[in-house]
């Protein structure tokens, strides 16, 4: 299935899941909101005349056009054989750890092998008091340990570290052992022995580059600087400039402010919950659909379509974005 | 089974000049479903369609443009977008050195290995260095005509590149306030401190499995094989209890888990 090529903003602004951190027989409510953002401008897919397109799915004989109602999901057991798997058998594999993170496992921050990482999501408190959560974060940043846990999230297992910094849990969610390979399987030769010359030669060098700290701006993306300066020019100059009549949500993407929208979900307030009722911090949560999807913009059902992997997410509108988040839940 | 190169690139700094080959360090394992046409269950087709007709729009006939945020799109020509390629480079250029936890993992994307090409002395030599050093570089390069930045870093006697996250595009924590609120009880913090040490233990990810993807292709193997599916049953829920119970009754059964383990 191709992927779309559009790189959206990642923009959330709401929560792209919620859950329960236990720690013995302590709960913490918990939000999920991304860590990172995009800087790029999104390119789209258009008609000759400028209309954005949508994608559609038709059937492969005759060519008629699929409601997503009608779309089913298939795993390939063979060669053209496929079984059915619906979204309900899916959840009903994993009833015990949907919403809950439950951590037992307590190890130095230090010890997690960089590769292992892959994802970051900064915690907000979700129940009404943030009682739980400080107390956790700040043992947990005051001992340096990290904790590991397994869960599930909208079909996947994740293996997670919780880390806290700052007075404020994040999930780094971690490759499994048998999704890196080592060494030894890529078939990387035996060590050979350097010359001490060689290898002092290179010491200097690195010497002579040597920096205390690192600067993010030496990360600075040219490529996306490249694209928006010349959106920005012809922009301007009005060169190639259609008007379109894109949905509502569609235009204010750019204008969220993820840092206040994640301040203002740190301070434990309610309000940044879609929907979701509130729970009170040491009690469990229910387990259930707590994300009210029709509340959300299409940048945001985009967003939760992209992390989800949904595919052909970018020319879906924002009906077909929501049944495809509810499907792939 | 060795596995194949993606890309072969030459690791460049001052006067240094390595060769390298690079090589995915992840290896999907994702259980992967196709969409299906619900009545006939056949893989269905997608294509781009104009909305407002209707009309499907062949893939040569797509054009791109981007959004302004005023409603107005700004379109671009193969030619404009040809421009905005990055030239094509086969350097890893180092830009600078810094102690490894300079680059938080917030900044991470992807991780490489990188083997030698040609001479093994160059590579293992620069592995040596870095870890005598105990820096890692800041690299910049080019390939398959996206541009890249990532942390360079001795991944024991070898070599490894992870990709990163550009500027601007990582939150971070530093730039955010943390929840607030009464001041925590010191016999709370205490009993905290305690139930994370009566749960600390030397990591070991081995021991961690997808177990979900196995129950996922158990599910498909048994519909395919016709059986009736088992599902595992849900727990009981706990009950409402106050913060420092909790912490009280959790340290107690976590000081028994250990002694029985």
């Amino acid at each position: 299935m191709p992927e779309p090529e559009e790189l959206p903003d990642e923009s959330p602004g709401r929560p792209f899941w919620s859950g329960t951190l236990t720690f013995g027989l302590v709960s913490v409510p918990v939000n999920f909101m991304a860590a990172h953002r995009s800087n790029r401008v999104s390119l789209r897919m258009v008609s000759p005349e400028g209309q954005p397109l949508a994608r559609r799915y038709f059937t492969s004989q005759d060519e008629k056009l699929l409601d997503w109602e009608d779309i089913v999901r298939g795993y390939e057991i063979e060669k053209d054989q496929f079984v059915v798997v619906d979204d309900d058998e899916l959840e009903r594999l994993a009833p015990e750890r949907t919403r809950d993170i439950d951590l037992r496992l307590f190890v130095k921050s230090s010890d997690v092998d960089p590769k292992y990482f892959d994802r970051a999501y900064y915690l907000t408190p979700g129940g009404s008091s943030t009682k739980a959560y400080r107390l956790l974060a700040k043992v947990m940043e005051d001992t340096e340990r990290a904790g590991i846990a397994t869960f599930v999230m909208r079909a996947k297992e994740y293996l997670v570290a919780i880390l806290a910094e700052n007075g404020i849990l994040r999930a780094e969610t971690l490759r499994f052992p048998d999704e890196i390979r080592s060494v030894a399987d890529i078939g990387l030769p035996d060590p050979v022995k350097a010359k001490p010359a060689e290898i002092r030669k290179i010491e200097k060098a690195i010497e002579s580059l040597r920096e205390d700290a690192f600067k993010p701006k030496e990360l600075v993306d040219r490529s996306a600087q490249r694209l928006n300066k010349l959106v920005a020019k012809k922009a301007k100059s009005g060169e190639d400039v259609v008007t379109v009549d894109s949905e509502p949500g569609e235009r204010d993407r750019k204008v969220v402010d993820l840092i206040e929208i994640l301040n203002r979900s740190l301070k434990g307030t309610a309000s940044a919950k879609p929907g979701a009722k509130s729970t009170k911090s040491g009690v469990t949560k229910e387990s259930g659909r707590a994300d009210d999807l029709d509340g959300l913009s299409k940048a945001e059902l985009y967003e939760r379509a992209q992390q989800l992997n949904v595919p052909g997410r970018s020319g879906m509108s924002k009906k077909d974005l929501a049944a495809a988040i509810r499907r792939s839940a | 089974m060795a596995a194949r190169a993606i890309w072969k690139g030459q690791i460049k700094f001052g006067d240094v000049d390595v060769p390298v080959k690079l090589y995915s360090a992840v290896q999907d394992r994702s259980v992967h479903f196709r969409l299906l046409d619900g009545k006939r269950k056949e893989p269905i087709k997608q294509q781009m369609v104009n909305p407002e007709s209707g009309d499907v729009v062949e893939y040569g006939d797509i054009r791109r443009a981007v959004e302004t945020g005023s409603g107005e799109l700004v379109m671009l020509d193969e030619k404009e977008l040809t421009t905005l390629e990055p030239e094509p480079s086969r350097e890893i250029d180092v830009i600078r050195f810094v102690p490894p936890n300079e680059i938080t993992h917030l900044w991470y994307d992807r991780p490489y290995y990188l083997g030698p090409d040609d001479s093994e002395e160059g590579y293992f030599a620069l592995a040596q260095a870095l870890r005598n050093k105990e820096l890692e570089g800041v690299a910049r390069w080019v390939m398959r005509k996206k541009e890249y930045v990532g942390a360079l870093r001795a991944d024991g006697d070898y070599l490894m590149l992870i990709t990163l996250r550009h500027a601007g595009e990582v939150l971070q924590p530093s730039e955010l306030s943390p929840p607030e609120g009464r001041d925590l009880e010191k016999r709370e913090l205490e009993m905290a401190k305690r139930l994370v040490a009566a749960m600390e233990d030397e990591l070991d990810l081995d021991a961690f499995k997808d177990e979900y993807r196995e129950r996922v292709l158990e599910l498909v193997e048994a519909k395919a094989a016709g059986k009736v599916v088992k599902f595992p049953k849900a727990p009981t829920k706990k009950g409402e209890q106050s913060l420092a119970d909790a912490l009280e009754k959790s340290i107690a059964s976590a000081g028994k888990r250990r002694k029985s383990a």
